[in-house]
């Protein structure tokens, strides 16, 4: 990963509108998708406790967030004692200039990396080119990626949008002695193996993640697929490792939970293939040096929302992008952001700051799926909103941004309007309540051109007697209408019968109007 | 005897579904529920709190606690509106730090449910003698529905005692349509693509029918089958009870 992240605020809709032309991106990631989804409800349906593994997950999590500050120095401490340095950073800039200076002091301007979510928050790739450092991807999608000079799209499986044809041409274009390698994965994955493993043998410094760490005993642990994590945590002289505060947990049994959590949510598995643990150094094994670099980046501001806190129980498992319905059609470029999916459109604007992703509390359906499969039970959808509630409010405030002034003041003429009988009675009469239900609050008049988000691939049904008329005239006696009354004609059951009813008050054709209930009533008289 | 319910119909079946109010009044009724429809109701609040309005939404809460102030039991063809109550009309009302409307507002949560939960769990009825429909029909179980209310199969279970009726299962049943109320409208492509996929497993199944539990989700997909002119129709699975469709 090489590139910086748009300075632009992130603009959801409109960069979901251009990736949603992509077919090949839409199959790949659908079939993709599909299949990770199948692969984890099997090995969760096989969990039988697995609903109180999940409340033990989030437990442990919360454990270790309600006393951060305590757990980070037990943690400092526990490093400390077993031969590693701490490092304490406040934000991005800090954390790029402390592992620059980490690395320059080794005098290496190379470094190999494992794959780190984090290092590419920080933007740090581009940081260590500015000084003169090369930072080489390890982790196989991450190499596609890098090599691509393209974006991540998925937390877990970053070249998710790729397959195996795309992921061939790149490498025949731009890795080293691969200029015929077939498409097949096997010949794929040995092109890449054979690139990295000189880097293994030669360069003396890793930079890694970290997806936990036990305050009690200073234990780091990185999670894998491939094993080129592993040499990069074992080969080189010196170590970085580059963390999130929230990551830390406070005792060794927690860590058992998440290690039963996270791989069955992730990638479908049982168990991950490796699971690198180290506490510190081991005088001839492993690195001689190692560095934690604890960064903070916007996670105490999330900790300070008593709603928004629990988006930093995430372990990163991925298993909400592969069950969310946008996250599926869009791709995780549209997020504009290292964390896409639902986790993505809580966690970034939380971190970065609403104005940097006003866009992403609203990239939702508010579907659920997302909070039914989280392994530590994060409420995403009740954050979500909780967000819209905070950007709407703050921008408000600010009077500007993507949902202030206009939408601000329709919501509250509509509730107005809700708020009292007679002019709900009156607008429902004027056949301008459904179009104000259907346009984002904005009454029919005030912002017509909005409505073409509803008409531009729907129909609307337009009824021209409201169902509380009804009722009110049966109840004075007016209508003979029995419980079990004839049925209506079929137009007038089914609105989507009616063609061009695309705004109400435009008639459709004659043999489609809507046959009212005063009609009946009179035929019933007659 | 003595039965009796308080429809809480929701301002977009009062206002652009009728039939389907109807058609839970006719259902209601032939189970033998005095149905009752205080009129004070409007809107649950649902579309200002997603939207991001929370203060609206509390304010269209007080009124329709208010409204249901006197129902015995709440019930609605709408279970997205009835999980607006049930849900979050609690942590709404925690937000005001108000202990009569906190109190009241989980009173209110209390007596409400969906149509499907109230016939199903509370009566103990699975047929409720629906006329014969002899269509094929596939059931989309609406997202709310499904994760916030968990009304699981219930309406399926009610749509299988009804005559003649073949019911075909649905692909991804699970996977949204792509309504997501506000959703809809501020990333309407997404939308779009969700339904583009949700009706292409629609027309899969060869149904005639598509029914739902919930309206608003039905609008949208019943929106997007009549402009591809795909011949599917919708209905919400009270009004096949009820059988004001035939």
């Amino acid at each position: 990963m090489s590139a910086r992240w748009p300075e632009t605020p992130v603009d959801f809709p409109k960069a979901a509108h251009e990736t949603l032309k992509d077919s090949q991106l839409r199959s790949n990631l659908g079939h993709a998708t599909t299949a990770i989804r199948a692969k984890r409800e099997d090995v969760v349906s096989e969990v039988d406790d697995w609903e109180s593994l999940r409340d033990e997950g989030a437990a442990a999590r919360d454990r270790s967030l309600r006393r951060l500050d305590e757990m980070l120095v037990r943690l400092e401490e526990s490093v400390t004692a077993a031969g590693g340095h701490v490092h304490w950073a406040a934000d991005k800039e800090s954390a790029q200039r402390l592992v620059v200076d980490l690395v320059k002091a080794t005098g290496s301007d190379e470094v190999i990396k494992v794959k780190s979510l984090l290092t590419d928050e920080l933007e740090l790739n581009p940081a260590l080119q500015d000084a003169g450092i090369h930072a080489q991807e390890t982790d196989l999608a991450e190499l596609i990626v890098q090599l691509g000079g393209d974006r991540q799209s998925h937390i877990l499986v970053p070249a998710i949008h790729r397959n195996r044809r795309e992921i061939r041409d790149i490498f025949r274009r731009e890795l080293p002695g691969a200029e015929d390698v077939s498409d097949d994965p096997a010949a794929l994955a040995e092109a890449a193996r054979r690139h990295l493993r000189e880097q293994f043998l030669r360069v003396p410094v890793a930079i890694s993640g970290a997806n936990a760490a036990v305050a009690e005993t200073g234990t780091v642990a990185v999670v894998e697929s491939e094993g080129n994590g592993r040499m990069c945590l074992t080969m080189p002289k010196t170590l970085i490792t580059v963390m999130g505060i929230e990551k830390v947990l406070e005792r060794w049994e927690d860590l058992g939970t998440i290690m039963r959590l996270l791989p069955r949510s992730s990638t479908g598995e049982r168990m991950n293939p490796y699971t690198s643990l180290w506490t510190g150094v081991t005088p001839d094994d492993g690195p001689e040096e190692f560095h934690l670099v604890l960064v903070d980046a916007g996670r105490t501001n999330a900790l300070a929302d008593p709603v928004g806190r629990d988006t930093l129980r995430c372990i990163r498992c991925s298993a909400c992008l592969n069950v969310c319905p946008v996250y599926e059609r869009t791709g995780g470029q549209a997020y504009e952001s290292i964390y896409p999916g639902p986790i993505g459109a809580i966690l970034t604007p939380q971190l970065q700051g609403l104005d940097t992703a006003p866009t992403l509390p609203w990239a939702s359906s508010l579907c659920g799926a997302c909070y039914e499969v989280c392994p530590v039970k994060i409420d995403i959808p009740k954050i979500l909103v909780h967000l819209r509630g905070r950007v709407t409010a703050e921008t408000n405030a600010s009077g500007k941004g993507h949902h202030a002034g206009a939408e601000r003041l329709a919501m509250r003429s509509v509730a107005r309007v809700m708020d009292s009988r007679r002019a709900y009675e009156a607008a429902q009469k004027a056949g301008r309540l459904g179009l104000s239900l259907m346009n984002n609050g904005r009454g029919a008049r005030g912002a017509l051109p909005g409505l073409s988000g509803w008409t531009g691939s729907r129909d609307l049904p337009d009824p021209e007697r409201s169902f509380r008329d009804w009722w009110r005239e049966r109840e004075a006696g007016e209508l003979e209408q029995g419980p079990d009354a004839p049925a209506l004609p079929q137009a007038a059951q089914d609105p989507a019968a009616r063609s061009g009813a695309a705004m109400p008050g435009t008639p459709g054709p004659e043999d489609a109007l809507p046959t009212d209930v005063p009609r009946l009533h009179g035929e019933d008289r007659a | 005897m003595g039965t009796r319910a308080s429809l809480l119909i929701t301002c977009l079946v009062d206002t652009l579904f009728p039939d389907v109010g109807r058609a839970s009044v006719t259902i209601l009724e032939r189970v033998g529920v005095a149905v009752d429809v205080p009129l004070e109701q409007t809107c649950c609040g649902q579309m200002h709190q997603n939207a991001g309005h929370p203060k609206d939404a509390t304010r269209l809460m007080r009124r329709t606690i208010e409204a249901f102030k006197d129902a015995d039991v709440v019930v609605s063809p709408s279970p997205s509106c009835a999980a607006q109550v049930v849900e979050h009309y609690p942590h709404l009302a925690d937000r005001t730090g108000d202990p009569g409307l906190i109190r009241e507002a989980r009173d209110l949560a209390a007596r409400t449910r969906d149509l499907s939960t109230y016939l199903v769990e509370d009566l103990g009825l699975e047929d409720v003698d629906a006329p014969a429909f002899p269509h094929s029909v596939t059931y989309h179980p609406t997202c709310h529905g499904l994760r916030l209310l968990g009304i699981g199969d219930r309406p399926q279970r009610l749509l299988r005692n009804v005559p003649g009726i073949e019911l075909r299962d649905l692909p991804q049943a699970t996977s949204c349509c792509g309504f997501g109320g506000t959703f809809a409208v501020t990333n309407a492509d997404v939308s779009t693509a969700m339904m583009s996929d949700k009706l292409r497993a629609v027309q899969d199944t060869g149904a005639e029918i598509l029914t739902a539990a919930d309206s608003s989700c039905l609008m949208h997909m019943g929106g997007g089958l009549s402009r591809q002119r795909a011949g599917v129709r919708p209905l919400h699975y009270a009004e096949i009870l009820a059988g004001v469709a035939r």
